[in-house]
């Protein structure tokens, strides 16, 4: 049962487990996105205070749910790779930064549009706004840090350190909107209440969290391919491999 | 469905701007990002079989050297 569990500390195993599972996540990813996006625009009603500018949801909150998500990941297994001096670790780690970079731009931005006719305003220092601008600035400040240092295992431990410290930031952006005044809204779904949205708007925006989920994976996957051929370049399966195609 | 006809979707009651921005710069940087990370592994191929080439050559090279430096160092000797 463990076999499987130290295999995933090989590069080599996970290359080739992710070359069999990539096919089918992007295929899961088109077709959960087509019918993410039939529901949030087709099929999910209007907001009776928002009207239709509630559609910008469905992708709003997957990307800042995901972001956050994507930052947990990168900083543990940074740490597990600091800590055991796994490999594939810090592999995984790096190739994390620069998707979650994205998706917290890509919040930031949607949550601004949305503002601007919501709130009448797309841009307020508060708390949620606020931590979350700083939890894009962690995702800079990684990949500047790892990129900073010439020697890979330095850049590694030392971005991984960074990632683990800014960890903090977390549950701060999460509790913000209950800590603080803020113009944005609490937290809709909650694993112990009943969410306070409508049926068919839930069903819109779990299908899109999960098909930002799986869009993840995928582009993950594909990140740590290439991340493992360039680190790996020096053993024998890897030259034989780009030599043989 | 939610809509009457296509210009009602399209108009999203006077909000259309806002939510068709939205979703065309999430679908942008979202299929921009699979397409670039997809090719990374494939840059990554091509560049490493220059990377062997170079290696393999400078191998050759190194050993040349040594080889005469060692000739000539029994030479030398002799």
């Amino acid at each position: 049962m463990w076999t499987w569990f130290f295999q995933l500390a090989s590069p080599k195993w996970v290359y080739q487990f992710a070359n069999k599972l990539l096919p089918w996540f992007r295929a899961a990813t088109v077709i959960l996105f087509l019918v993410g996006l039939a529901y949030g625009l087709l099929y999910s009603p209007m907001d009776y205070q928002q009207g239709n500018t509630v559609r910008i949801m469905y992708i709003h909150v997957p990307a800042a749910f995901l972001s956050m998500f994507v930052y947990v990941l990168m900083a543990i297994s940074g740490g597990i790779g600091y800590i055991w001096r796994i490999k594939m670790a810090h592999i995984v780690s790096v190739s994390c930064a620069p998707i979650g970079a994205i998706l917290t731009l890509l919040a930031l931005f949607t949550g601004a549009i949305w503002g601007l006719p919501t709130w009448g305003t797309f841009w307020q220092w508060d708390a949620r706004l606020t931590s979350y601008l700083i939890l894009f600035f962690l995702y800079l400040g990684f990949m500047a840090l790892h990129s900073a240092f010439d020697d890979r295992k330095t850049a590694d431990r030392a971005a991984a350190v960074l990632a683990l410290v800014g960890l903090v930031n977390i549950p701060i952006i999460h509790f913000s909107v209950e800590w603080w005044n803020s113009l944005h809204q609490g937290a809709t779904i909650s694993k112990f209440e009943k969410p306070s949205m409508d049926v068919d708007m839930l069903k819109a925006l779990l299908t899109m969290i999960v098909a930002f989920q799986v869009y993840f994976f995928t582009v993950l996957l594909q990140r740590v391919k290439a991340e493992i051929l360039q680190r790996e370049k020096l053993s024998s399966w890897v030259r034989k491999l780009v030599i043989d195609q | 469905m939610y809509f009457e006809s296509f210009q009602e979707f399209i108009h999203m009651g006077g909000h259309g701007f806002y939510i068709w921005l939205c979703y065309a710069v999430v679908s942008i940087a979202l299929i921009g990002y699979f397409i670039y990370s997809k090719s990374l592994a494939t840059s990554n191929q091509k560049e490493l079989i220059n990377f062997y080439r170079r290696m393999d050559a400078r191998v050759q090279n190194e050993s040349g050297i040594n080889a005469t430096k060692s000739n000539l160092k029994s030479e030398e000797d002799k």
